[in-house]
């Protein structure tokens, strides 16, 4: 059993894969403590090999991980899975963003990051919500059913979110107000799928490729087709786990000692 | 390790006499031995010729300002600088010390930031802030400072650093006809006229001769160590060149040079006798864009300590300080200072418009390396770098060069985001 484990800022993935197949996932919210926390989820699988990535990754690796591979790679690879011709990934998860553009054989020809502030991820999305009193769950349904387009105009989350707090004190509705937040996100995916070049057909993964709304903006502004793994939150972990099971792990030394703070 | 228990030395009473804040300064002094203990000393299979740049960095603010001082004793005038198109040759030639003041550290950016904006670079609050927060040897021995006009940050700042020490402008012309050159030509006369009224002394055709040629030695060995660095596999580690370019702007011009072709020797014995500092198959990374003040090895060490190589720095802190040199045939000191004038104007700074002779330096800097990559550093807030950006990521894409932009301070809060968009970079050198 190889397990793969994606230790990210709101939550940690994990998945179980044998002879090309996935056998289980587990998906928590991170605590305090996350390595030992990444260890107890995944010791029911008694792996024969870990690999990590996301955040924690050279956490995992300094306590128990055999090896380690960035979310860009684990992102490519889990995606492929699925879909085994996308060349656009784009992963929308709690803490950053990221557009990937791959080559025929699925390698990584060029990526491009948001990950500087809450701007565009999952915990603006997160913010939003709890201010506008959704679960995170029905926000995108909610926000589906707006009818009336109004905009907000801060990328930045914090003031996004007074800009949210006045909209409602003019008396907006919650549905208009939540479109408009999914709506700012989005534009500023796509600016960052314009810094890559992409093709007509999308693999969306990441947790907020579970909120309907975005996905279906997407396919509004780009006109293109955006495609969804059926639980798009676990493709790192699985990318993970797929870049041991096909022997493409190296010993070369990645380690995060030495870096200066 | 051939050093242990590094330290930055202390000289307290020194810095007293130079009316510096000895108490901050005592623990900066500290933080820099610590950093470089755990950024370079932790290297292995480092060239034994290291030893005297070790020794450099450990009398960075004792031994050499010391030596600084003698000089200045002596009637030497001290020449504090922040740009490489500031002629270092006039600054020897009049007999005067040359040493480039450009802040790397985070440390004095809040002392910066209480007077600057914040949206400025890092590279210029850290030179402003070292002045007024009194914590950086060199910037109280200097007699003057001799600022240019390289983008508007600096130029207006200037203004502000003439309070604390006199401080002259250069005007560098943003285009390249010639009556920009003839423009630049005169403010080189200008910096001649200005070091004589200081020395009272005239700079001869002698002098002139002998600083250019001083200062050639010293760019074609730099050169050397570049082209040597370059092999496959690398005798020598990125971090390590990215120190010694560091170093070049304030060590003695003779003896650098002399220390550097030592290595130099070193280096070609290890290329023989296949040492090295990375295994062939360690991916190649070329550094392109912002200059890296010390200590700002922030890059060079993720990228190394994440399994790569840095093989080049296409930065004034880098190859834009040494790729030219001034021919040594003229005849008058007129002809020497119009040669003077044409090598300084072949600096591809991105200040110039239009610039894209830097493109093709790029391109042939990345041929010439062998690496595998190119990633862009610009300093936040470095507009004309930052745009010129741009204009590289699409000659990369075209050429199918794997390519990453990077922006970044001097602050350690984005390290985790930089490892990993410098791991996933590497990984897709590695295909």
């Amino acid at each position: 059993m190889i397990v793969g484990i994606d230790i990210g800022s709101r939550t940690i993935k994990a998945v179980a894969f044998k002879n090309g197949q996935m056998l289980d996932y587990q998906i928590a919210e991170s605590s305090i403590d996350p390595h030992r926390q990444a260890l107890e989820m995944i010791k029911k699988y008694h792996p024969a090999k870990i690999v990590a990535t996301g955040y924690g990754r050279h956490l995992a690796k300094k306590h128990f991980a055999q090896d380690l591979i960035t979310e860009i790679k684990a992102h490519a690879l889990g995606a492929r899975f699925f879909f085994p011709n996308c060349c656009t990934v784009l992963d929308v998860g709690g803490q950053d963003s990221k557009v990937i553009s791959l080559g025929e054989r699925g390698n990584v020809i060029n990526f491009q990051m948001n990950d500087k502030c809450a701007a565009g991820t999952g915990r603006f999305l997160e913010i939003m919500s709890t201010s506008l009193g959704f679960a995170l769950s029905e926000f995108g349904e909610a926000a589906l059913e707006s009818r009336q387009d109004i905009k907000i105009n801060s990328m930045c989350t914090v003031f996004a979110e007074s800009e949210v707090i006045s909209l409602k004190n003019q008396g907006a509705h919650a549905k208009d107000i939540a479109k408009a937040v999914h709506i700012s996100i989005v534009e500023k995916i796509i600016s960052l799928l314009h810094r890559i070049s992409y093709n007509n057909e999308i693999v969306f993964s990441g947790g907020v490729a579970k909120n309907s709304c975005i996905k279906e903006l997407l396919q509004q502004f780009l006109g293109i087709k955006i495609y969804v793994p059926p639980v798009p939150d676990i493709t790192g972990a699985l990318g993970a786990a797929i870049f041991i099971s096909q022997g493409i792990g190296h010993q070369d030394k990645m380690t995060d000692d030495n870096v200066i703070n | 390790m051939s050093v242990r228990n590094f330290e930055v030395k202390s000289y307290p009473e020194m810095w007293k006499s130079l009316d510096m804040n000895v108490e901050r300064f005592e623990k900066m002094r500290c933080v820099l031995g610590d950093v470089f203990q755990t950024t370079y000393l932790t290297q292995e299979n480092r060239p034994k010729a290291m030893d005297y740049f070790n020794w450099i960095v450990s009398e960075i603010h004792g031994g050499r300002i010391a030596e600084i001082l003698e000089l200045k004793k002596q009637g030497s005038p001290i020449v504090g600088t922040f740009c490489v198109f500031i002629p270092e040759e006039i600054v020897i030639a009049a007999g005067g010390v040359c040493i480039g003041l450009c802040g790397g550290s985070q440390g004095p950016v809040p002392d910066a930031e209480k007077v600057l904006p914040r949206n400025i670079c890092p590279m210029i609050k850290a030179s402003y802030g070292f002045k007024i927060a009194k914590v950086c040897p060199y910037f109280q021995v200097v007699d003057f400072v001799y600022g240019e006009t390289t983008c508007d940050a600096k130029k207006k700042t200037w203004e502000l650093l003439d309070r604390e020490v006199p401080t002259y402008v250069m005007e560098i012309p943003q285009m390249k006809r010639q009556r920009d050159l003839n423009l630049w030509l005169q403010e080189v006369e200008d910096f001649k006229s200005k070091m004589e009224e200081v020395t009272k002394k005239e700079i001869t055709f002698e002098d002139m001769s002998k600083s250019i040629k001083v200062l050639n030695e010293k760019r074609k060995a730099l050169q050397r160590l570049n082209n040597l660095r370059r092999n496959n596999p690398s005798p020598i580690s990125g971090k390590d060149v990215l120190l010694i370019e560091q170093i070049a702007f304030f060590d003695d011009p003779i003896r650098f040079t002399s220390k550097v072709n030592e290595l130099c020797n070193e280096l070609e014995g290890r290329i023989k006798n296949g040492i090295s500092a990375a295994t062939a198959s360690t991916p190649r990374v070329m550094v392109s864009g912002t200059p890296m003040a010390m200590p700002n090895w922030k890059i060079h060490n993720i990228i190394e300590s994440a399994g790569g190589i840095v093989v080049n720095e296409e930065s004034c802190i880098g190859t834009r300080y040494f790729k030219d040199i001034i021919a040594e045939d003229s005849n008058s000191i007129d002809e020497m200072l119009l040669y003077l004038t044409k090598r300084y104007m072949k600096i591809d700074c991105s200040c110039f418009t239009p610039n894209d002779e830097r493109v093709d330096q790029v391109l042939s800097e990345y041929e010439n390396s062998h690496a595998q990559g190119i990633l862009h550093y610009s300093l936040q807030f470095c507009h004309t770098y930052n745009i010129e950006a741009v204009k590289i990521k699409e000659v990369c894409e075209k050429k199918s060069i794997p390519f990453l932009s990077i922006e970044s301070d001097y602050s350690p809060e984005d390290i985790g985001q930089l490892q990993t968009r410098i791991e996933a970079f590497l990984e897709q050198i590695k295909g």
